[in-house]
């Protein structure tokens, strides 16, 4: 039953994964979009098991259990964290308003389905479309970090940027050797720890952490 | 072409429509009610509403043109024909070849089209303001919900609403990620469409927030009975072509009368849980500014054009 | 010599010649035109009708007649395309000569005996366009259209504007007759023979092709009013009589489609499919932008002039449709998007020519063409009223209305777009369809603008009380238009039993399957999708009076009369109604980007406040008046020549000859 579903069920998985995606460029609120991120984690989890369990690759259940670990648990739990210390809970709001900015990301869906169509032919993994999502997700969230002004924001779009190259690596080539994985997840954690830092410092520096002050920073 | 039981059903249909509509709004104001802790209304609480706005006298404004009287009963009719083409019991309904699912939106647009007429027609503030807004309601709702339908017709290959609620409900079981977008976007839709929470409040008092009350301020009696009757059949329409869309089970197929018996339990139970589902929802969602509203709506829209771009991107 | 119907449209187009010919004869009389020559015109409308219902059945027949240039002359042709247009052309100038007939009154500008004449050169040379059978008749018919519509604009020449919008209008139209000639210089590959018949008969290589489609899109586009070259539409048919309006939008834009289709589908015959594509965007961007600016419009006839930039952009995009498909050879489809088309084409006719002669009516009544003036009409003009409400169901694409079914197998049409082989096409089109669902449910909240504002609520000044309801001459044209809305609304089988002859021809596939007998339509098969609006506006208006019967039979039937609800709030008075403005601003937010807004907001010690804004077009700035700059400062060069001595001047001529003679030899 699940062996007849398994590809039907990782294009509902991978789609879950888009609109997560999208779901992430229209919310304002932070609190919102920590919660969405730690889903979309959630979801790459299902999506990285089911594929393991389907194609009998043991060591993908390593990479769920640590997609679920750091992705799920560990990085929203510090992301809570970090804005009840810094106390910016309060709404963000976008440099360009959120329909537009949903309609960009329409066109790049359509963009990132034509370039990643040629390669999902050649790889004959479990689904086709899957590859283009994965594209998809990973231009998503870098069209978010742009839109945003605001540091955590950028942060969590440079985080589920990871997740869509992530669910490329497992939808397209049932994921990679382990030891790049854990070097993967190392890099995370510390990037995560040392932008935690940044907040700090520029929080200081400026009483803000609108990027935009950064702009002060250039040599006249 | 037409069989015995494709009449029965649709006759059927409709009128279990018109009777249950109130019996719906009811039952999504007890619910609401309890999520918030309130002793609730009783369930058949919009029927003596209705019973007492009957017996009521209609006072008209003294410059209401013709069009303003005609009006309640124009959107009863086009929301009447827009519950008799959606499928709630069997799949073999005769009007189903007369009008699809286009122009199952088309009858929605002209119910708004002449609410926000009515609305303008006695020339106060208060009801123009109201017109305007429901107009900027629609103009995005309606493209949406138009997509949401486009997904399904594609999955089904038709337009043809019985058919679409025959594809996904006797047909192989296939899971359809289009239908995750056009779901969240049907959401989102219906929940503007039908005045509720986050973009208008059903239960508002105050002028200046309103959207579809603004708009009937000026109705009274036998008409604004109509109007509220209409406003029931309004939710129940979008609460069945919610269930046609993402919860078909249960409908009966062509000739089935056992089948036919089997799906009125069937639709009470879904409609129950779809009303209870539409309280919670307006519980936990704060109601947001009218200038939000174009956002929200362009949201869904954008939601149900991807509903269709993933159809055409996965699933084919 | 026997009388085929080309010989009677000949005839039908002479009489048009001769009624205007007639207004010669008493220019000044006002009860000349308008009592005899107005209505035999219509007449001849009618006739002409007649006989173009008929030949749209019949084969093709051309002849050569005995006039032109020596060596060149005129060849006519009458097939199922020409006879369709001209049905549309006899039908609603039928109606619109009847109204004329009540309309023009004291003399205003232009003496009533020459607006007759060229009233009837309008209407003949526009028949003529679709007959004409070499790129010299027609391009004569053309030029005599743009010159008679042009004096037709500027009737009330004394006022600065509209010599201004008549001025813009005869630029552009020119600017597109110049790429139209050249567009025939491209298919004619260097032969002398000006016949279509020979054009039809060339295979021309793609560049040549693709040269002649772009520049019969650009001269045509310009004709029709597509975005960029649009400008002159808002500014033209407000300037003109309503009549003449209605003339403009409902038929003239159409020769341009007529046009457009003659040459891409006929004379070049073999469309590739991209040439589609520019056309789906381009009539997807005026659709759009012609309703965005409807929305924020505060004349009425500006308003519906935007509005017909938004039909005209969807019948492009139809027609790109159309093209798409035929690329691909897939031939049942293009045959039913061509279908809607010339659907929409003939619905739009119809439903624009109304509206416009509704405010032909209330122009009359109330002097008055602003939206924030009006309001409470419906009491005093009841007939226009209701006439003006059918037309606001229909162009708002509501069922039962004709204009739902055109944009009901225009949706069908997208909806069979998955089978395109082509990736990125494949995925564009649900977003194209999207573009068409936001302009449809966008023209409803212009529409409602239109018609709320106009006809409803209180009268905004005191002095429409004073309104009257439109004369018997004027409702027979209104009753006629109006009717024939209901009728295409109701019967799309019928009128998709005319067009089968056309698609037959220029796709050649019919599409006699996509009616059901004549109370359904269907598109390739009925478990598709199936549409019967005769059976809907039965069932509903069955649940109407069923409604009304058992609310009357079950309680009484009592109505007092009060005053509005204040809503706590005693000194409500006409002013507070939402303007024009007031009612744009949802759609003037939202679409923001699109205009370009200029506001003027009271300072708050203002002791008279006043607040004005204006949303104009960008394109304005960013495309006319640059190019306007450029051609002055060219021109600026050209007058380093001019010295005022004449024997400079000789001297020019002079180096002119011997240069001539030097190279040329």
């Amino acid at each position: 039953m699940l062996q007849h579903y398994g590809p039907q069920l990782i294009n509902l998985l991978a789609s879950l994964m888009l609109l997560l995606a999208f779901a992430m460029l229209a919310q304002r609120r932070i609190m919102s979009l920590i919660n969405l991120f730690a889903a979309q984690g959630f979801t790459l989890f299902l999506s990285t098991a089911l594929v393991a369990w389907l194609t009998d690759q043991s060591h993908l259940y390593g990479s769920a259990l640590l997609t679920l670990v750091l992705k799920v648990i560990a990085l929203p739990w510090i992301l809570h964290r970090l804005i009840r210390r810094l106390n910016v809970k309060w709404d963000v709001e976008t440099l360009i308003n959120i329909p537009s900015t949903m309609l960009i990301g329409i066109v790049l869906v359509i963009l990132a389905f034509n370039l990643a169509l040629p390669i999902a032919l050649l790889a004959g993994t479990l689904t086709k479309g899957t590859l283009g999502i994965a594209l998809a997700c990973v231009l998503l969230s870098f069209l978010m970090m742009i839109t945003r002004s605001k540091a955590v924001p950028q942060v969590i779009g440079f985080l589920s940027m990871e997740n869509g190259l992530f669910f490329a690596a497992t939808a397209a080539a049932y994921g990679m050797p382990m030891v790049i994985e854990f070097g993967i997840a190392l890099d995370v954690l510390v990037g995560m720890v040392i932008l935690g830092i940044f907040f700090f410092r520029i929080r200081e520096r400026f009483d803000s952490l609108d990027t935009r002050h950064l702009e002060k920073l250039k040599e006249h | 072409m037409i069989s015995l039981s494709g009449v029965v059903a649709q006759f059927t249909e409709l009128v279990l429509a018109v009777l249950l509509a109130p019996l719906l709004t009811g039952w999504v104001n007890q619910c609401r009610a309890w999520l918030q802790n309130k002793s609730a209304p009783p369930l058949l609480q919009p029927y003596r509403m209705l019973a007492k706005l009957f017996q009521k006298e209609v006072v008209l404004a003294h410059n209401a043109s013709p069009l303003f009287r005609a009006a309640p009963y124009l959107i009863f009719g086009c929301l009447c024909t827009a519950a008799a083409i959606v499928p709630t019991l069997g799949t073999d309904l005769p009007l189903n070849a007369a009008a699809d699912a286009i122009a199952l939106v088309g009858l929605l647009a002209l119910a708004r089209l002449f609410t926000a007429l009515a609305g303008m027609d006695v020339g106060t503030a208060f009801g123009s303001l109201g017109a305007r807004r429901e107009m900027l309601v629609g103009f995005l709702a309606e493209p949406a919900l138009l997509m949401v339908l486009f997904t399904a017709s594609l999955i089904s290959n038709s337009t043809s609403l019985a058919t679409i609620a025959e594809t996904l409900a006797h047909k192989e079981f296939v899971i359809h990620p289009s239908l995750a977008f056009a779901g969240i976007a049907f959401t989102m839709v219906s929940l503007a469409e039908n005045a509720r929470i986050p973009v208008d409040n059903p239960a508002t008092h105050l002028e200046l927030t309103m959207i579809h009350e603004a708009m009937v301020l000026e109705y009274s009696g036998r008409h604004l009975a109509m109007i509220e009757w209409a406003v029931s059949l309004k939710l129940f329409v979008y609460s069945c072509i919610g269930l046609v869309l993402f919860l078909p089970f249960g409908i009966a197929g062509g000739g089935d009368w056992l089948g036919l018996v089997l799906a009125l339990p069937a639709l009470l139970a879904k409609l129950a849980a779809g009303g209870a589902l539409l309280a919670l929802i307006e519980m936990l969602s704060a109601k947001m500014r009218i200038f939000r509203a174009p956002e929200f709506l362009g949201t869904a829209f954008l939601l149900a054009v991807l509903a269709v771009l993933v159809h055409v991107l996965l699933e084919r | 010599m026997l009388a085929t119907p080309l010989h009677d449209v000949l005839a039908a187009v002479c009489a048009w010649l001769a009624i205007g010919a007639l207004g010669l004869l008493r220019v000044g009389s006002i009860g000349w035109a308008t009592r005899i020559l107005y209505p035999a015109g219509a007449i001849v409308g009618l006739g002409l009708a007649a006989i173009a219902l008929r030949a749209i059945f019949e084969p093709a027949a051309s002849m050569v007649l005995p006039l032109g240039l020596p060596d060149l002359p005129l060849h006519a042709r009458l097939d199922a395309l020409s006879a369709f247009f001209l049905l549309l052309l006899g039908a609603v100038s039928a109606g619109v000569s009847v109204y004329a007939g009540g309309y023009f009154r004291q003399t205003q500008g232009t003496p009533p005996g020459l607006i007759c004449l060229y009233f009837h050169v309008f209407l003949a040379s526009m028949a003529l366009v679709m007959v004409a059978d070499d790129a010299y008749f027609f391009m004569l018919a053309w030029e005599t259209m743009a010159l008679s519509s042009f004096f037709l604009v500027t009737c009330d020449h004394d006022q600065a504007e509209i010599r201004r919008a008549g001025y813009l209008y005869l630029l552009i139209a020119h600017l597109g007759a110049i790429t139209i000639l050249l567009c025939f210089g491209a298919l004619l590959a260097g032969a002398g023979d000006y016949t279509f018949e020979h054009m039809r008969s060339l295979q021309p290589s793609a560049a040549w092709a693709t040269a002649a489609f772009l520049l019969a899109l650009l001269g045509f586009g310009a004709k029709a009013g597509i975005v960029p070259l649009h400008v002159w539409l808002p500014e033209a048919h407000p300037a003109a009589p309503s009549p003449v309006s209605a003339l403009l939008s409902a038929v003239m834009l159409k020769t341009a489609i007529y046009g457009l289709i003659r040459v891409t589908l006929d004379l070049i015959g073999s469309p590739l499919w991209w040439w589609g594509v520019i056309a789906l965007t381009l009539g997807l961007v005026s659709a759009l932008g012609g309703i965005v600016f409807a929305a924020v419009q505060t004349d009425m006839k500006r308003l519906l002039a935007y509005s017909s930039i938004e039909n005209v952009g969807l019948i492009f995009a139809g027609f790109g449709l159309t093209l798409i498909f035929h690329g691909f050879g897939m031939g049942a489809l293009a045959a039913l998007a061509l279908t809607a088309t010339l659907y929409h084409c003939l619905n739009h006719a119809f439903y624009k020519s109304l509206l416009f002669l509704c405010t032909g009516s209330v122009l009359h009544a109330t002097r008055e063409r602003s939206l924030g003036r009006l309001g409470g009409l419906i009491h005093r003009m009841p007939w226009v009223a209701w006439c003006a409400l059918i037309g606001t169901i229909a162009i708002a694409g509501l069922p039962p209305s004709n204009g739902f079914a055109s944009e009901w197998l225009l949706l069908q049409a997208f909806l069979f777009t998955p089978g395109l082989p082509h990736g990125y096409l494949n995925m564009l089109v649900p977003v194209a369809a999207a573009a068409v669902a936001l302009t449809a449910a966008l023209s409803g909240y212009v529409m409602v603008k239109f018609f709320g504002v106009v006809f409803l609520g209180q009268h905004r000044e005191a002095r429409l009380v004073e309104a009257h309801e439109a004369g018997i001459w004027e409702r027979a044209g209104l009753a006629w238009l109006a009717a024939a809305c209901l009728f295409l609304g109701l019967v799309p089988a019928t009128v998709i039993g005319l067009l089968e002859p056309i698609t037959r021809t220029l796709t050649g596939y019919g599409i006699g399957n996509l009616a059901q007998g004549w109370l359904f339509i269907a598109p390739i098969s009925a478990e598709r999708a199936s549409y019967s609006p005769l059976l809907v506006f039965v069932v509903t208006a069955l649940l109407v009076v069923a409604a009304w019967l058992l609310v009357r039979a079950f309680y009484h039937g009592r109505v007092r009369r009060a005053a509005p609800w204040g809503c706590g709030f005693p000194n409500q008075d006409a002013r507070m109604q939402d303007s024009a403005e007031g009612f744009g601003q949802p759609v003037r937010q939202v679409f923001e980007p699109f205009f370009r807004l200029e506001q003027h907001a009271p300072a708050p010690d203002d002791a008279r406040p006043r607040y004005s804004e204006s949303a104009e077009d960008h394109l304005w700035y960013w495309l006319y008046l640059p190019v306007a700059r450029g051609v002055e400062r060219l021109t600026a060069l050209v007058t380093l020549l001019q010295r005022g001595r004449i024997s400079v001047y000789l001297a020019y001529s002079f180096a002119t000859l011997l240069a001539l003679l030097l190279f040329v030899r």
